[in-house]
């Protein structure tokens, strides 16, 4: 199937290098400590940080380190065919844990040991990149939440399709069966924290398509900083000071 | 520049899913002409001087794509729209129109007006898709009329005709297809014209009263599509892909995956106006009909079959399967009867392109200029009649000329179609040849300048960068010679016989390194893999790299450096490989001998010079490796392969005679299949999964039954459970005069099929033997001057070696088998190729030298015989009762004995049986030269 026409345009109108629109949100679930919500294109997340707080089972309790945990789950109406889904499938606990993992490295744990601070992200909406929403989200949520931070984490997906790199892939191209990337990074440290792909790549190929992940995250990163600061402005000016 | 709208419903697999899609829409989408001030210049593709720019409708496109071709035709903007309507409706003709948006002569330019801000039109509730789209279309072109208002005309090209009087509404100019080529006063173009089925009535009605009796239904009405997949989904149709027989256009094969056996049809009238390749849906005919069919069929085909003059068939896939025989059941013999037959009730998929062929004599039209319908013969027998109109008639009746088919609608007996373009004289033999080429689906166009761009500058030579390279050895000290036909300037493979100090021999072939050239995934590497092979006419031919690389850089030409990819056996005086060596090297050629000088130096026993000595130690290891291969159960074929002695000023043939193999040949032939099946190894053993080898099938009983049954009447047994066992009955078949083994062993070639290239994770390791050459393994390694597949196992050679990484090609399977797939079909269409360059060659010799000569019997037929003429390597049919006059009943076949006999018992011509027969070239129809075969 052909993802990139002659003319340069993939299937939904982008061309290869651009992401889809972007859009967050601060402070959606009231009740939670820190709260985001994001959407890459048609793909919607929302993310719910707890804690720092005790922690629940002492058994898993850490004396020097906070304890981290993250749960995934995808609303039974993310996708178009409306399916009941056993909650702790293999897929979802394997992001879980990816998310887990990817947060941890950037949550300064060791300034609150004996707590347990909690990560829910839900997929309200999928179209392909959930894992980067999810990581994106949460990230804005821990903000939001004032848990300490080495750095803010971004991430985005590349893939490689009709022998063209495209960033940020959506489910039609994501389910073409090429190759996709999700990298997360840390934009200021300039790390990568997470780094998956299925399928194979030559060397070469794969330096280019990390590469223009690694643009991509850097623009989430720009978006998600521009948000917060605008959050900041708003709690400024709400405290009236 | 981001904005996101737009969804669209879809159904899929019964369920009906609403998909959500974003569609984004762009301010950067140009209008590709070069006057606008407002665009982006730089990608635009329509002339600046353009008068009137063309926006074609999708149904323009689908039926007019000859048209649109011609060069008249230019100055067009191609929508997305129309584009993606194209695409879903024929892949083909979407393939053309994609092939000229991308030529760079020609200006089309593609605007993506469905991602255009101002051209995107939203669907509207209650509008069809149809009328959504052809309104996004007029939205297109009204947006081009005032976005390039007084510079151009903007045209819609339309024959709908509710679209174009909406167009006319909006303001917008549109005029139909017709009227346009018109306007152009271009009669030569109005030929390509296809005819809309409206206009056809009209034509049809007018011919009516002339011929009343076409009216008729010929044919009965195809089922609608949703009952076919009704019918098919319940078992009472069975899709499947039509095989016309080759020999016989009217009895045709389906493959159906929901029935074991391939179900056969005979006859144009159960054929049901399906074309060779078409995915038809067939009905079973009631069992009591299956064996009547099957003889009326026999009696058809005596009437019909057009049997020509022909080479001698070189595998099983080149003869005619008179005996119907499924290509796949295991060994049991099943009667026709037994043999499901059928119908076709409707076509799924048409198959339909344009064929190469000459119109039916027939008498000029008195008027010229006015309209002329005339009947087109293909050359490929399959493929029936077609009618046409043209306006050339006398121009085109001793043309070769090209015709696409349009429709064929049950009240016609042939398909129609139109004329797309000459080719040239009937009979004159560049014509002839280029007839061949098209044919056979062979690109002669010349190499494009991206190609052209891969290759090193010239002159060439060996830098100091390659010798410093650590992967590639220095072997300019080595002996090195190459042994070839003569006049060969594509050298690729070269040998040498050093004999070692403990009594063994190192032996080395070394093979041009053209990977070092080619790398994948450069415009070169893409044109080579699409060509697949160098095609050799006689007096022709077309190279599959550029020839800076075949004739000068790859050649392994002697006294000059060349880069080479060499395997070095040590071996010991009895040909036993002790160890095998591969490695990148440079070489220096010390002689480049033909078959002919190299056999004169063995046999010369006065020469003593150090090439020669290494020739006769290498022609003692080959005989010894002949014979132990033979041993293992090798067969040694035969061919009856042809030269020709061409005049070199008119390129006429004066000269045939049968190819004489020498120990020379033989000799090199045997050390190129030991490097062959020593790669071979070597690749599967590091690539278990991606290996490129090739494997000729065992063939099964079926295939062998021609041969039985020919070796049973003249009183011979051959033993066929093994190769070895052939192999050795073969060696025993002696008849009472010289001739007679090669003859069998001619007779065995023609039961075999090919062999073909594949990829070895598709099949199982006992599947990979090559049953002529008796090796589990084989591959091709030694010619990748000329052959693709080459070029495919040096860099698996080349990656198992650790010299290179594994392109990624390697890692998908499905690729790496269409390779594979491509490169069989490349490869059988350069040998059909071959074959009918020589045959167009032996035409034109015997055109001015009607000649006597021997033959053999072949087979018998109730009116006649088939005789091989080894000679010229010819095969044809000799008549013994005038043609047409049937069931003459003066002679008589006997099935068993394979014998023709007079009633009164006077005269009887069995098989095997040598002739003496006069050939000579007859025009039984002016402009139709066909060569004749007469019992002296």
């Amino acid at each position: 199937m052909e993802f990139v026409s002659p003319e340069g345009l993939r299937l939904d109108g982008r061309r290869p290098m651009e992401m889809r629109q972007i859009r967050a949100e601060i402070g959606v679930v009231a009740k939670a400590d820190g709260s985001a919500m994001f959407e890459m294109g048609n793909t919607k997340v929302v993310a719910a940080v707890y804690g720092p707080r005790e922690v629940q089972n002492r058994s898993q309790q850490l004396n020097a380190n906070a304890l981290v945990r993250c749960e995934y789950t995808m609303a039974n109406f993310s996708t178009g065919d409306r399916m009941r889904k056993p909650k702790g499938d293999r897929r979802s606990t394997e992001i879980s844990l990816v998310i887990r993992q990817t947060m941890e490295e950037c949550i300064l744990t060791n300034l609150m040991p004996r707590s347990q601070i909690d990560i829910f992200v839900q997929v309200l909406q999928a179209d392909g990149g959930t894992r980067s929403a999810c990581i994106n989200a949460a990230t804005l949520a821990l903000a939001d939440a004032g848990i300490p931070m080495r750095d803010i984490v971004t991430s985005c997906s590349a893939g490689y399709l009709n022998s063209t790199p495209l960033l940020d892939l959506n489910y039609i191209e994501d389910s073409a069966g090429g190759t996709d990337v999700t990298l997360g990074i840390m934009p200021k440290l300039d790390k990568v924290t997470l780094l998956q792909m299925d399928a194979k790549l030559s060397l070469d190929t794969f330096e280019n398509v990390m590469q223009l992940a690694i643009e991509g995250c850097k623009a989430v990163a720009d978006y998600i900083r521009e948000i917060l600061l605008e959050n900041t402005k708003q709690l400024q000016y709400r405290r009236g000071t | 520049m981001l904005q996101n709208r737009s969804y669209v419903k879809r159904t899929r697999g019964g369920k009906i899913t609403k998909v959500v899609r974003e569609h984004y829409l762009r301010h950067d989408i140009y209008c590709g002409a070069p006057v606008c001030k407002v665009c982006d210049t730089s990608q635009a593709r329509l002339s600046a001087t353009a008068s009137t720019v063309l926006i074609l409708d999708t149904n323009v496109v689908l039926n007019q794509i000859d048209l649109i071709e011609n060069p008249a035709i230019d100055d067009v903007v191609v929508l997305s729209i129309v584009l993606e309507e194209v695409k879903n409706r024929n892949l083909s003709v979407y393939n053309r129109l994609r092939a000229l948006c991308s030529n760079s002569l020609r200006k089309f330019f593609v605007f993506s007006n469905e991602h255009h801000k101002d051209t995107y039109v939203t669907d509207m509730s209650g509008e069809s898709k149809n009328d959504r789209n052809d309104r996004a279309i007029r939205v297109a072109a009204q947006w081009y009329q005032t976005h390039l208002a007084g510079s151009v005309r903007i045209l819609l090209l339309t024959n709908d005709k509710e679209n174009k009087r909406k167009a006319l509404e909006e303001g917008i100019s549109a005029e139909t297809v017709e009227s346009y080529v018109r306007s152009l006063s271009r009669p030569d173009l109005l030929d390509l014209l296809v005819h809309p089925a409206s206009s056809e009535d009209v034509i049809m009605e007018e011919v009516e009263d002339l011929r009343p009796s076409k009216k008729k239904i010929v044919y009965s009405e195809h089922k609608p599509l949703s009952e076919i997949t009704s019918g098919i989904r319940c078992g009472i149709y069975h899709q499947g892909k039509l095989r016309v027989n080759r020999y016989n256009p009217f009895e045709a094969y389906v493959g159906s995956q929901s029935l074991s056996d391939e179900i056969i049809i005979y006859g144009r009238a159960n054929m049901n106006r399906a074309f060779d390749g078409d995915i038809v849906a067939v009905q079973l005919l009631p069992q009591e009909q299956w064996h009547e069919e099957k003889s009326l069929a026999i009696a058809d085909e005596e009437n019909e079959e057009e049997e020509g003059v022909h080479l001698v068939p070189g595998s099983a896939d080149d003869v005619p399967r008179t005996t119907a025989q499924p290509q796949d059941s295991a060994g049991e013999t099943c009667s026709a009867s037994s043999r499901p037959s059928g119908r076709i009730v409707g076509i799924i998929k048409r198959n339909w392109h344009s064929y190469c062929g000459s119109l039916e004599p027939m008498a000029k039209p008195a008027g010229s200029g006015g309209v002329a319908h005339a009947l087109f013969v293909s050359k490929d027998c399959r493929i029936p009649k077609i009618r046409i109109q043209t306006r050339q008639l006398e121009n085109l009746l001793d043309k070769r000329i090209i015709v696409a088919v349009d429709s064929w609608d049950c009240l016609s007996r042939y398909p129609s179609g139109h004329y797309v373009r000459t080719i040239g004289q009937i009979g004159d033999k560049d014509t002839e040849t280029e007839v061949v080429l098209i044919e056979n689906d062979i690109n002669t166009r010349p190499f494009s300048t991206q190609v052209l761009a891969c290759l090193p500058p010239l002159p060439w030579s060996v830098s100091s960068a390659d010798l410093a390279n650590s992967v590639r050895e220095d072997l300019r000290q080595l002996r090195v010679f190459s042994v070839d036909p003569p006049g060969c300037k594509d050298i690729d493979d070269a040998l040498h016989c050093t004999a070692l100090p403990n009594g063994n021999y190192e032996v080395g072939v070394h093979i041009a390194d053209v990977t070092n050239f080619v790398l994948p995934g450069t415009p070169l590497d893409d044109e080579a893999s699409q060509r697949g092979t160098s095609v050799y006419l006689v007096d022709r031919r077309i190279d599959m790299l550029p020839k800076p690389l075949t004739e000068d850089i790859c050649s392994l030409r002697a006294d000059v450096e060349r880069l080479a990819f060499s395997v070095i056996w040590e071996m010991t005086s009895e040909a036993e490989i002790i160890s095998t060596r591969y490695t990148k090297s440079v070489i220096k050629s010390s002689a480049a001998l033909s078959y002919v000088e190299a056999q004169a130096r063995m046999d010369d026993s006065r020469l003593t010079d150090p090439v020669t000595t290494d020739l006769r130690n290498m022609n003692t290891l080959a005989k010894i490796m002949r014979s132990r291969r033979i041993e293992r159960g090798a067969l040694t074929l035969a061919s009856a392969e042809v030269r020709f002695q061409i005049d070199t000023e008119t390129h006429d043939p004066l000269d045939i005679g049968m190819y004489q193999i020498r120990e020379a040949n033989q000799m090199v032939e045997e050390f190129m299949l030991a490097a062959n099946v020593s790669v071979a190894e070597k690749i599967l053993k590091h690539y278990p999964l991606c290996s490129l080898l090739r494997r000729h099938p065992t063939p099964t009983r079926e295939m062998l039954e021609p041969l039985l049954r020919t070796a049973a009447a003249v009183g011979l047994n051959l033993d066929i459970s093994s190769s070895k066992a052939l192999a050795d009955s073969l060696d025993h078949a002696v008849g009472d005069d010289p001739y007679f083994n090669k003859l069998i062993r001619i007779l065995a070639t023609r039961c075999m099929t090919q062999a073909v290239y594949f990829c070895s994770g598709e099949l199982s390791p006992p599947e990979y033997l090559h049953y002529g050459l008796a090796a589990p393994l084989y591959t091709h390694f030694t010619s990748p001057i000329r052959r693709y597949a080459d070029v495919i196992v040096h860099r698996l050679l080349a990656a198992s070696l650790g010299i290179h990484r594994l392109p990624t090609v390697f890692q998908d399977g499905p690729q790496l088998n269409s390779i594979a797939e491509n490169l069989n079909y490349r490869h059988r269409n350069a040998q059909m190729a071959s074959r009918a360059s020589v045959e167009l060659h032996t035409l034109i010799f015997f055109r001015t030298r009607p000649t006597d000569a021997e033959a053999r019997i072949v087979r018998i037929r109730s009116n006649g015989f088939f005789v091989f003429v080894p000679q010229f390597g010819i095969e044809g049919p000799v008549y013994l009762t005038p043609r047409g006059e049937k069931g003459s009943g003066e002679w008589f076949v006997d099935e068993q004995q394979q014998k023709i006999r007079k009633m009164d018992g006077s005269i009887s011509y069995s098989v095997l049986q040598t002739v003496r027969i006069h050939l000579e070239i007859v025009e039984p129809q002016p402009n139709r030269p066909k060569l004749e075969l007469k019992l002296l």
